[in-house]
């Protein structure tokens, strides 16, 4: 399968890339290709003008700066999976990146084309809402600030703007926080079809803090706020916890399709958030 | 629209190669069509079954997902630039010895990635290697002879790189 024509643009800085998004043609922005090749060849797209980010190497790369990570939009989820800052404050987020789709597409596919691309069964966008991140815009008037609450808008959709691109994700350091994520797939390589995450801070036995997400259980990612609640004071044991994440599908609006119906993705939802919670508070269970 | 061609220059196996590409060129046909490199292959064309790995600066990705012009000055190894000095690759001979396909055609794919598996990871469980193949789908073998296979060039490659270090330590 082969894309139709296009004109290939690869500028160096990202202003440049930002002048190329207003110049009047139909441009598509190309991060690591792990999405918008398929859809290119597939034609379900039909850009006139490909704009690459592969030579900004100023988008690339994981650095501390003061109580905040920042994470370059073009930095692999290889990267992301095996970088010692995110793992050290941002278990989360590196756990999430190694699990996503396969070790190929992990070296090529990015942080910030996956959560543009923002599909609902995309993994990384829960982790990002769970840390509390901000993500970087850049645009022709410069750069803003949007938080990852508001980010993710609808299906493929985030506050990114036509003439807009993402740069950076900047994550507050989690110091002392257990991270677990817990993916539901029929195959090893395959999307989602319900995963969730959790960050945990432990006190003694008991939770102190804790920070729930779904993945593919509505349109966008969705934090399991009731379940966080619930489980603030709440013994590491199997039955405290269940109990506290029986309400984990509250709220949210899964899909129904092949791979499970609405009714079957909240019950995996229930299931999964459990699993994620006891795993991130240290629970050796059966 | 016009789609004009663009200049790339970049390493395949350890050769330099300039040539104008139009941008739409996925990098499996830059190798195939362009070069001749037909040992790798396109298998499903659909970024799943990794039959069309290959090394991007030593990374094993799929390379029907990945434009040409974006491999403009980076270093690809394909499966026919894995042999040294006519003498097979530890993981070619391996996978020989293990008898680890049946009609070869993931071969290449499973090769180049579990290349790319063990420079990462020169040691890996059972395991690691399954995960490590995640993206490569065989659909002859049901994937015992392959990661016995990997383990195989593993400890192979282990006992050779030790002997010139031991024998190096012992001159010192």
């Amino acid at each position: 399968m082969i894309p139709s024509q296009f004109e290939f643009r690869a500028p160096t800085t990202v202003d440049e890339a930002v002048e190329l998004l207003s110049n009047g043609m139909d441009v598509k922005v190309l991060a690591g290709g792990q999405s918008l090749l398929p859809v290119l060849k597939l034609r379900m797209a039909d850009p006139e003008m490909v704009v690459s980010l592969t030579k900004v190497d100023a988008l690339r790369g994981v650095r501390r700066d003061g109580d905040q990570l920042v994470i370059g939009a073009m930095t692999t989820h290889a990267e992301v999976a095996t970088d010692p800052l995110i793992a050290a404050h941002a278990g989360l987020v590196g756990k999430v990146a190694g699990t996503i789709a396969d070790p190929q597409v992990r070296n090529r596919g990015t942080i910030g084309g996956a959560v543009v691309h923002a599909d609902p069964a995309g993994d990384m966008g829960g982790a990002l809402l769970a840390s509390d991140a901000q993500m970087t815009i850049a645009g022709p008037t410069g750069t803003r600030t949007v938080p990852a609450a508001e980010f993710f808008v609808d299906f493929f959709t985030t506050a990114v703007d036509e003439d807009e691109l993402l740069t950076e994700i900047r994550l507050p350091v989690f110091d002392g926080w257990g991270a677990d994520y817990q993916k539901f797939t029929r195959v090893a390589q395959q999307w989602s079809i319900v995963a969730a995450g959790a960050m945990v801070r432990t006190s003694g036995d008991q939770i102190a803090e804790a920070r729930v997400v779904l993945t593919n259980m509505d349109s966008v990612p969705r934090r399991a706020t009731a379940v966080e609640q619930a489980l603030a004071g709440v013994p590491v044991t199997e039955e405290a916890v269940a109990s506290a994440c029986a309400a984990a599908a509250e709220g949210t609006n899964p899909t129904s399709d092949l791979n499970g119906d609405a009714e079957y993705r909240r019950h995996l939802a229930t299931v999964l958030t459990r699993r994620a919670v006891l795993a991130a508070a240290g629970h050796r269970g059966t | 629209m016009a789609s004009r061609t663009q200049t790339i220059s970049l390493t395949v196996d350890g050769v330099r190669y300039t040539d104008d590409v139009e941008p739409r060129l996925l990098l499996v046909q830059y190798l195939r069509e362009v070069l001749g490199k037909t040992g790798t292959v396109v298998g499903c064309d659909t970024t799943n079954c990794g039959a069309c790995t290959v090394l991007v600066d030593g990374r094993g990705i799929k390379s029907c997902t990945m434009l040409a012009v974006e491999a403009d000055g980076h270093e690809v190894t394909t499966i026919e630039g894995l042999s040294a000095n006519g003498e097979l690759h530890p993981l070619q001979r391996a996978f020989n010895t293990c008898h680890a396909l049946q009609c070869g055609f993931c071969t290449p794919g499973m090769i180049m990635q579990s290349a790319s598996l063990l420079a990462d990871n020169p040691d890996p469980s059972e395991e690691e290697v399954r995960h490590g193949l995640e993206g490569n789908l065989c659909r002859c073998t049901g994937y015992q002879n392959i990661v016995a296979a990997v383990r195989q060039a593993a400890a192979e490659t282990a006992g050779h790189a030790s002997s010139p270090a031991s024998g190096s330590e012992a001159t010192q």
